[in-house]
């Protein structure tokens, strides 16, 4: 910190020219959505924790009594909905949203109001899953959770009416189809804006790696959720109208409901960590002052790993049955996607490897990241063999897998990001102490939570079930987890401390406290409503750093040569948003007219949003 | 319009709105080609009738078909009426289109009936569960549709469409033959190859 301290310029001067509740609600400024997105999503990732912690507080001991059977399957179920759709995605976005414009050099995402739409959808979608935890009254439900309890992938056909006549999976499948609808907004509006509104010079083979793996992250977004939806319209249809899509007595099978979900699944993994990946490839460099080793093969890996997600879904469906043709093709390109991966973790090496490294609290996380990366990678690899899985599936080793891939992977690359960006985005630095204590506590807090349920799983455990009994022998194992998973939350404390604590003492950053090579660092910090006072022009990939062959290109002029115009808000993405939620109620009531008051809600909200005057 | 033209330059000198429109489409085909699958997958698979050959009237279809493709081009003599300038045109082609698009609908709430009628409800069987699904979503696409062409032609009787929306309606046109060609491949592998 000493050296960000001795380069702090004098303070930026205000830039924010709006304040207020009104300018926050209306607001289509991608800086401002970003942090919409971040403290939302850092809101829900306290609740999934929260969920967590009780999980493991009821499976400390044997035959533990403080949840019933019952309450627990909502946990785990809204535990799962929560960090994927309301935790991780959201906090991937905020990141999109804040750095991908600063990046590439632009003024704004490519449709802002879009983005705000985005960001409420996401709003309303989050409120109406986590509203079942206390509206059971109102469906005569005898106590006061109704929420969803058939697991983050619903199998069909428990889902089914029959075998869940409540309103808990009319909640899971009507806010997650909303939740969607935000990721599919959001996705066209960062394809256009990476595709389309780079800064002259800005080549795609000169745009930073995070702005390529949210590119990748994006079009599998576009792809992936489309599937996802039409699964859930299908199980809507069963539930509502009476059909039968996932029931076997008519024909049908509920094979269907796992092939259309793991189509999504599967590319979802992606989605959540391929954004991390893409801060990792910006944190390391920076701390190491080398370029990213490899660049191009970054890439290609990255874009690889997008294209082969695609054909790896059934592996979740080893224990289906699926006969060995298909068994044997999935666990190929099973094994085959591991290598696209391995690459960038020797690339990543590669580029700390005489490096002049700056430990700093993102540094840390980012390597945390590949080496927890590395260990979910591997318990993931072991899946891939079908007759290894069909002992691992539905038993805790496979829990330990994805939470080595997306809490050691995602949660930390994320936090790298949060500690690298923070200063960008708040204009305070995050005291580099307190982000040591909150590593090496969440890092060893990951290890204790979730190394031991490699043994529980393999020792017979398995997932989903809300006790065990002590002649199992896991007792012991599950204390252990549990005790790391309050050591997270202590973690998770001391980061909310650190936060708070940089509001009024953190260092005041300059414009660049890291020596970054990308634009981003060129301007203030926080950035003024327009980003760039001067558009800058791109010479080569490490914009801001003096290679063999290129000067450090010149940041902006500190203050714009003449006014630059910004969009001002508008109220018709939160209305339009407001719709879904609306229409929902029609669907979770089995009444027809709250559907016409959203329709008429939506309809109205867009044909007001496509006729105000907005410019661009 | 100074700042519109100040930002109409693009990285990849395509229209955004138009890009994103293309990455729609082909998030689009995503979602047609899982019901279209699962149309396939089922089919043969429904344990009561009626089944497909009971019940598909295919003269009244490749009639609405033929009704659909000519809307595709009344959308083409559409966008290049306001291309030209050649407003009035532009509105009575941009009415046309819309109107083939409600003949469409009608049709199809014609069959639905019928349908109900000869006892092949949502709930009866999997085709009908299959059926119903897959074509009431196109049919809520060609609506929308529909509703479009109609704000739009509406704007242009207003006199507020003119050759400087022309990309919005190139726009509406790439979903009306979107959902036109859609259409072809639902009626070949519903109705065509039963």
């Amino acid at each position: 910190m000493k050296r960000a301290a001795a380069l702090a310029a004098p303070a930026a001067p205000a830039t924010h020219v709006a304040t207020g509740l009104k300018s926050w609600l209306t607001t289509t400024d991608h800086k401002r959505i970003g942090l919409l997105y971040f403290w939302t999503a850092f809101a829900f990732f306290l609740i999934g924790g929260l969920e967590a912690l009780v999980i493991r507080a009821q499976l400390a001991q044997p035959n533990g009594r403080l949840v019933s059977a019952e309450t627990f399957n909502q946990l785990f179920t809204m535990h799962g909905i929560t960090m994927l759709f309301l935790a991780l995605m959201p906090l991937s976005s905020a990141f999109f949203n804040y750095i991908i414009p600063l990046q590439i050099g632009a003024r704004d995402v490519a449709f802002p109001r879009l983005n705000a739409f985005s960001y409420w959808a996401l709003v309303m979608g989050g409120l109406l899953l986590n509203a079942s935890w206390l509206v059971g009254p109102l469906f005569h439900a005898g106590r006061l959770s109704v929420a969803p309890d058939g697991g983050w992938f619903g199998y069909a056909n428990l889902t089914e009416r029959q075998f869940s006549p409540g309103p808990n999976i009319d909640f899971y499948q009507l806010s997650v189809q909303i939740l969607g609808i935000s990721s599919l907004a959001a996705g066209f509006n960062f394809i256009v804006t990476i595709l389309n509104l780079r800064a002259p010079g800005m080549t795609m083979m000169r745009l930073p790696v995070f702005a390529w793996m949210t590119l990748v992250t994006q079009f599998i977004v576009i792809t992936a959720f489309p599937v996802l939806t039409v699964a859930l319209l299908f199980l809507m249809f069963d539930r509502l109208f009476g059909a039968h899509f996932y029931l076997p007595g008519a024909g049908a099978t509920p094979i269907l409901w796992q092939h259309l979900f793991w189509i999504f699944g599967h590319p979802e993994v992606y989605i959540l960590i391929l954004p991390a990946m893409g801060v990792v490839s910006e944190v390391l460099p920076t701390f190491a002052r080398k370029p990213l080793f490899g660049y191009a093969v970054v890439v290609y890996s990255g874009i690889l790993i997008g294209l082969m997600g695609w054909g790896v879904w059934s592996h979740h469906m080893f224990a289906v049955g699926l006969g060995p043709v298909a068994d044997s093709v999935f666990a190929a390109t099973t094994m085959l996607i591991a290598i696209p991966t391995g690459v960038k973790i020797f690339n990543w090496i590669a580029t700390l490897w005489g490096g002049d490294i700056r430990g700093t609290t993102a540094l840390h996380f980012a390597v945390g990241f590949i080496a927890m990366f590395i260990i979910g990678g591997l318990s993931g690899v072991s899946h891939a063999s079908p007759p290894a899985d069909l002992q691992q599936t539905d038993t805790y080793y496979v829990v330990a897998h994805f939470h080595y891939v997306l809490f050691g992977g995602t949660v930390l690359g994320l936090f790298a990001g949060v500690y690298y960006w923070w200063p960008k985005m708040t204009g305070r630095l995050l005291n580099e102490t307190l982000g040591k204590w909150h590593f090496w506590l969440m890092l060893i807090g990951m290890n204790l939570t979730f190394f031991p349920m490699h043994f529980i799983g393999l020792l017979g455990m398995p997932r989903r079930v809300y006790t065990y009994a002590p002649e199992l022998g896991v007792g012991g194992l599950n204390l252990v987890s549990t005790v790391g998973a309050f050591l997270i939350a202590v973690a998770i404390l001391v980061f909310v401390y650190n936060v708070w604590r940089s509001r009024t003492r953190g260092t005041i950053a300059p414009n660049d406290p890291w020596g970054g090579a990308t634009l981003e660092w060129s301007i203030p910090s926080p950035p003024p409503p327009y980003n760039f006072s001067v558009i800058p022009t791109v010479t080569h990939r490490l914009a801001r750093w003096r290679t063999e062959r290129h000067e450090p290109m010149e940041d902006p002029p500190a203050l714009p040569p003449a006014p630059i115009h910004v969009p001002g808000g508008s109220w018709w993405p939160m209305i339009t948003a407001l719709g879904l939620p609306v229409m929902a109620v029609a669907a979770l009531t089995h009444t027809l007219w709250p559907a016409f008051v959203g329709a008429a809600i939506l309809l109205f909200a867009i044909y007001r949003w496509a006729f105000e005057p907005f410019e661009v | 319009m100074t700042h519109a033209t100040m930002v109409h330059h693009t990285s990849m000198g395509l229209d955004n709105r138009k890009m994103a429109f293309w990455a729609f489409i082909g998030s689009e085909c995503l979602l047609f080609g899982s019901l279209i699958s699962t149309y396939l997958v089922y089919k043969g698979k429904s344990v009561v009738g009626p089944y497909p050959h009971d019940i598909l009237n295919i003269p009244l279809t490749s009639g609405s078909t033929f009704d659909l493709l000519m809307s595709s081009l009344m959308m083409v003599l559409a966008l290049a009426a306001v291309q030209r300038g050649d407003m009035k045109w532009g509105k009575i082609w941009l009415f046309s289109t819309a109107l083939l698009g409600l003949v469409f609908l009608g049709s199809q709430v014609m069959e639905f009936t019928e349908f109900v009628h000869k006892g092949l409800t949502i709930s009866t069987n999997l085709f009908g569960c299959t059926f119903f699904v897959l074509t009431g979503t196109h049919g809520a696409h060609v609506a929308v549709g529909v509703l479009w062409l109609l704000t739009l032609w509406v704007r242009a009787l207003q006199g507020k469409l003119g050759p400087a929306n022309a990309t919005t309606v190139e726009i509406t046109g790439l979903y009306w033959h979107f959902v036109d060609v859609v259409w072809i491949v639902i009626f070949t592998v519903v109705y065509l190859i039963q």
